[in-house]
């Protein structure tokens, strides 16, 4: 009895719905034609009235698919909103009676809209089931830190503070990482007006004081396999032993090396001893403890030049093209080991643009002025050993002239160089290409240049080792809103892995990573996604039988889900899945589906539209919109009342990646006159939060034009367009267009 | 209002903007009870009044929709909005907190039908446009506004237009005697976020912000872009609605000046960076940026922006501190005076358009907040144990871009879960 099916239908006739469409056809249409079980009208559905009219259905009249036809699905999320059943929303209001002019011509073909909008909604119900979600019972809460510097202690030390057990898999012999060597740092206090201790001994001491934290010192990870909530890690110290443990989320706190001063010749590095790097004044300060600073051949110090930007922020080949961002106010914190000790000392920062953002940045470049430290705007050349100190040749920026500045010292601030592990993309780009064979592989492998790296995470991943980098190496998110959002569900990179900082930032960095690890264990354990399709329950099936093991799920999928079992069938992994649904989209022979999201609930909605005969000259364009940009851009459209074509049906898919193509071929054998499919902006600047979903979704569009020729139709009637959110005249303006273009060659041969 | 429940387990979250919705959702999503308070009748803060985001020229409402799916979706977080706080008392694991709720006069009942709107003559400037354009007594505050419920302003209470909204209201979901309402809840820790405001530009007397019409801010230029906002997406002169192709971007309009705030606003170098491309998209070689500042701060990974921008041969960079602009009367043209200090050239160069890259001022003032907390010398909340389970996210905290402060208000969630976890641990 549980297992029935019993679909309500509830049609509102509020916001102008009554007067603008017959909603007791609306009602015999999904009675009808859609075969719901119930179906109802109520004046105003949203109100404490109508809920409660649907909420009794469902206990007493054992509905548990209900299609609401009325407002958009982004509307009234709180009324619509019930327990254990599936909904679905027919749009009628956003969708139908707002785009459209209410004149007596028009009436007709609205109202056709309405009723495919009916019929539509009752059979996504039908086909949907309330997700189950999968309570996951074995999970482990445990938190696994690679790195023990100040990102991997921060985020040991939070997490635990939280209440939960830690691990810190280190490396080298000590915790402190890169920090451990410096004297002070910048300070992250008011007044901001002096350096102020690293910190470093004090968190080591929370570390160790801490019965949640357990440190593995020597150690690196050899394999870690799973998936958010089941991570297993096999940590393996320098001696070769391995312990095998388990862990809920992982946070890569991996940090950075600092670049490699040696490819710096022109500016006196290794030609002088010195020439010395910022890491390396700090070592040196933190050596004399108090003491004066003295030259390496032990003399004292009387002037010291700071050279901004070494190696950095420069299209020369071997530099770094970014900013490192810490390393104006690290000259001014080292400025100041010297103006602090004697205020004779000349001290110099020859930079480009001073970076000292925020309160305390200007702050501290304020007090760093009080002091005497010398600021010239410049750019260094050339830093040659001369007879009695160094001579740093420089063009002064505001005279504009080159000028010879000498110093006992020359400090380089050179960068961040990430410590990301391998770069998987270039490796996996290959396998691709050789297992589908054809004449381009030898092309791509030319391209591939392979630098040992170790691997940070030794992932048993299908996709490869390591997290994916974003750019220059390090393993950033991709998105302005959501720093952490990772393509590896349950890993989370913090700290100068995952973009440059300094230590202010890598505290504040790591204490976010640290909850964000904390949320994918209690997702894990609930069956929930991660962002951003929080809270869903669905997750990816397959049916094995059909499946023809192609891999292009597992090679597809944006997240590194679906690994490959024994037999070479898919392996799903569902924690790590973001239901996206690439994998459906990829899937040739359509025997990957979620249960409130399938080829079916798409399939079924397209096929019940009633597809006129050629002679009635009404014709149907299929829309499938992404749900996070083009659904809501055409929502936005239809509260400007901003007018399109009644002949089209929009159907919001989770991500255009997901569009399989027997949707269209489906189309267009039943009739429809075009497709027009609607995702994000592709590319570099990508804006589709499953990474490739529209990149793909073109790239497959663009090879069904053999489908069209069979057919004998026109490739016009499929586009694929980028849309943004913003775009509200625009996205109206695509199905216009599209409206146009079918008028223009005429309607599909394939209506019966 | 009478149905909130709050416990010494609950997470109270101040300021609905980006940093207080990441707050709220993050700590929800953790499984927390939180309660999120918006003083505004709409959450989305002052990224919603962005055009595009730097670097990647995306746009807000893109991760704003993301973040109304999260909050729509989540039943630990309860959305309280026109509400402030006014009192706070207690310890951290045990506070008592006064919220004021204003009326909206509107009713869970709205539908957005937009009915009441139609028949309201009253019209007011739009907050969402900064004034820039009017918008209805009935309103609904923007298109992307959740709750997706109208407004009425109070200043229509008591007058025919009220009646008219009510008449045309088919779903009783006007009411016009509704009171303001004050509430006395119990939390375990309070995320402040309250966020930033554009500094005063009329402080800025050398300027002209409010003598001259063509002198207008980056958060004006902001709404210009919008193609549905107060100029239909056109970048105009406000003295005489022609296209302004000849744009002056100020920096530190406000920001790294003892007279004014002493503090580095962080964004405006990127922003404006993000807005000579404006000038490009609409333009293209047609347009000219014109870009006076002491430092360009293209912070980290994202100075490869810089280097796009500067590339690009209609954008000039001028390292200079613009001493003084004054209006060409005949053309209406801001006329910049000052030195180019490289290489020490004076100039008066007129422009169609100059717009002040207006500082960032925490905002609440430093004396108003509810309860004691550390605040420094710039007005940001200290990160201080002094301030017990008070925990600033955001711009409250300091002068921060959109990454940067989603990043602190994650942190800021997770100090204080660890309250509230512990408070539970004790208690369970």
């Amino acid at each position: 009895m549980a297992d029935e099916i019993k679909i309500g239908a509830y049609i509102c006739q509020g916001c102008g719905i009554g007067d603008r469409l017959d909603t007791a056809k609306l009602a015999q249409v999904a009675q009808r034609d859609a075969k719901a079980n119930v179906v109802k009208e109520h004046e105003f559905l949203c109100s404490a009235e109508g809920v409660k009219m649907i909420q009794d259905d469902i206990d007493n009249e054992g509905v548990n698919r209900v299609a609401i036809c009325a407002c958009s699905r982004r509307a009234k999320t709180d009324a619509f909103n019930f327990e254990n059943v599936a909904i679905t929303r027919g749009n009628l209001r956003e969708g139908v009676i707002w785009v459209r002019p209410d004149t007596d011509e028009a009436r007709e073909t609205t109202q056709d809209m309405a009723d495919d909008y009916v019929r539509m909604a009752v059979v996504e119900a039908k086909f949907q089931k309330p997700p189950q979600g999968d309570q996951n019972t074995q999970y482990t809460p445990n938190i696994l830190i690679v790195g023990g510097g100040v990102s991997g202690m921060t985020a040991a030390v939070e997490a635990a503070r939280a209440g939960y057990q830690c691990s810190i898999v280190e490396k080298t012999g000590a915790l402190g990482g890169a920090a451990a060597n410096a004297w002070k740092r910048i300070p992250q206090h008011a007044p901001y007006a002096d350096p102020e201790d690293t910190g470093v001994a004090e968190l080591v001491a929370a570390v160790e004081g801490s019965d949640k934290i357990t440190v593995h010192l020597n150690a690196t990870l050899t394999k870690t396999s799973g998936a958010p909530g089941r991570f297993s890690a096999d940590i393996t110290t320098e001696s070769g032993s391995t312990t095998t443990e388990n862990f809920g989320a992982i946070i890569q706190a991996s940090g950075y090396t600092e670049y490699d001063a040696n490819k710096l010749p022109e500016l006196g590095y290794g030609k002088s001893p010195n020439v010395v790097t910022q890491a390396e004044l700090d070592a040196m300060a933190k050596e004399a403890n108090g003491g004066p600073l003295k030259t390496q051949d032990g003399k004292d110090v009387n002037s010291v030049v700071f050279v901004q930007c070494a190696g950095q922020r420069s299209e020369q080949k071997g530099h770094l093209p970014y900013c490192s961002g810490h390393c104006c106010l690290t000259s001014i914190k080292q400025a100041m080991y010297f103006k602090d000790q004697n205020p004779d000392i000349d001290t110099n920062v020859i930079y480009s643009d001073l970076r000292t953002p925020g309160a305390g940045g200007e702050d501290f470049y304020r007090s760093g002025q009080r002091k005497g430290v010398t600021f010239t705007k410049g750019q260094v050349n050339e830093v040659v050993a001369g007879g009695d100190g160094l001579e740093v040749k420089f063009k002064d920026l505001i005279l504009n002239e080159d000028a010879v500045e000498k110093a006992d010292l020359v400090v380089l601030a050179t960068g961040q160089v990430a410590n990301s592990g391998v770069d998987i993309e270039a490796v996996v780009k290959i396998e691709v290409e050789d297992e589908e064979g054809g004449g381009e592989a030898t092309e791509e492998k030319e391209v591939k240049v392979e630098i040992p790296v170790d691997s940070i995470l030794s992932l048993d991943y299908r996709q490869g080792p390591d997290l994916p980098q974003l750019k220059y190496g390090f393993n950033d998110s991709h998105f302005i809103c959501f720093p952490y959002e990772t393509r590896r569900t349950g890993i989370y990179t913090t700290g100068p892995v995952r973009r440059p900082m300094d230590m202010q930032q890598a505290i504040e960095d790591a204490t976010g990573a640290a909850l964000k690890a904390i949320q994918a264990v209690e997702n894990a354990a609930k069956g929930r996604a991660a962002h951003p399709r929080s809270g869903d329950l669905s997750f990816p099936s397959f049916r094995r039988e059909g499946c023809t093991q192609c891999k292009r799920c597992t090679v597809e999928c944006p997240f590194g889900a679906i690994d490959e079992d024994e037999e070479r069938y898919p392996l799903f992994n569902e924690e790590r899945c973001r239901r996206c649904g690439t994998c459906m989209g990829a899937c040739p022979v359509r025997v990957i589906s979620f249960e409130n999201y399938s080829v079916d609930t798409v399939g079924q909605q397209l096929k019940i539209v009633d597809i006129p005969d050629e002679f009635e000259e009404k014709p149907r364009i299929l829309a499938l919109a992404c749900e996070n940009d083009a659904y809501p851009a055409l929502d936005m459209a239809a509260m400007n009342r901003v007018e399109y074509s009644a002949f089209v049906r929009v159907i919001p898919v989770r991500c255009l990646g997901s569009v399989n193509l027997i949707w269209i071929t489906d189309a267009l054998n039943s009739g429809y006159d075009g497709v027009v499919l609607m995702g994000c902006q592709k590319g570099e600047n990508y804006q589709c939060h499953f990474v490739k979903g529209s990149e793909m979704a073109h790239e497959r569009m663009s090879k069904v034009d053999a489908t069209l020729q069979s057919l004998s139709l026109e490739p016009e009637r499929i586009t694929t367009h980028e849309v943004a959110i913003t775009d509200i005249e625009r996205a109206p303006q695509l199905i216009n267009e599209m409206a146009e273009t079918i008028e223009k060659i005429g309607m599909s041969p394939f209506k019966f | 209002m009478a149905d909130i429940i709050a416990t010494n387990e609950t997470i109270l979250v101040v300021g609905g903007g980006i940093s207080g919705m990441t707050a709220a959702i993050e700590a929800a999503e953790c499984g927390k009870q939180v309660i999120l308070v918006e003083k505004n009748p709409a959450v989305g803060g002052r990224v919603s009044q962005l055009y595009k985001y730097f670097p990647k020229l995306c746009h807000p409402s893109c991760g704003l929709e993301i973040n109304l799916r999260r909050l729509k979706a989540n039943k630990n977080l309860r959305l309280l909005t026109m509400t402030e706080v006014t009192e706070v008392s207690g310890e951290p694991g045990n506070y008592s907190v006064t919220l004021k709720t204003a009326p909206r006069y509107v009713n869970e009942n709205c539908t957005a039908c937009g009915a009441c709107a139609e028949v309201v003559d009253a019209e007011f400037d739009s907050e969402h446009n900064y004034g820039l354009s009017k918008r209805k007594g009935a309103y609904l505050p923007n298109l992307m506004a959740f709750p997706q419920r109208y407004v009425l302003d109070p200043r229509i209470i008591g007058t025919p237009d009220a009646t008219k909204a009510k008449e045309a209201c088919k779903y009783d979901a006007i009411d016009l005697d509704m009171q303001e309402e004050s509430h006395t809840l119990t939390v375990g820790a309070i995320v402040w976020a309250t966020g930033w405001k554009p500094y005063d530009a009329n402080k800025i007397q050398p300027y002209g912000y409010d003598r001259i019409a063509n002198v207008i801010t980056s958060v004006e230029f902001e709404r210009m872009m919008d193609p549905h906002g107060p100029t239909g997406g056109k970048l105009l002169r406000p003295s005489d609605g022609k296209e302004a192709k000849d744009i002056a971007f100020i920096q530190c309009a406000g920001s790294r000046d003892r007279n004014y705030l002493k503090h580095c606003s962080r964004i405006c170098c990127m922003a404006s960076l993000k807005q000579t491309t404006y000038v490009r998209e609409q333009y293209g070689d047609e347009g000219k940026s014109s870009v006076y500042y002491i430092d360009i701060r293209a912070i980290d990974r994202i100075d490869d922006f810089y280097q796009k921008v500067q590339a690009d041969e209609t954008v000039t960079f001028i390292k200079s501190k613009v001493a003084k602009i004054e209006e060409d009367k005949e053309t209406g043209n801001p006329v910049l005076h000052g030195v180019n200090t490289e290489g020490y050239h004076r100039y008066a160069t007129p422009h169609d358009l100059v717009v002040l890259a207006i500082g960032m001022e925490p905002s609440v003032p430093a004396g108003d907040f509810p309860i004691k907390v550390s605040v420094n010398e710039n007005g940001f909340i200290e990160q201080d144990e002094a301030n017990g389970a008070i925990f600033a996210a955001g711009c409250s905290a300091d002068a921060l871009d959109v990454n940067r402060a989603v990043q602190n208000a994650t942190a800021s969630a997770l100090r204080a879960i660890q309250v509230v976890n512990q408070v539970a641990g004790t208690e369970g």
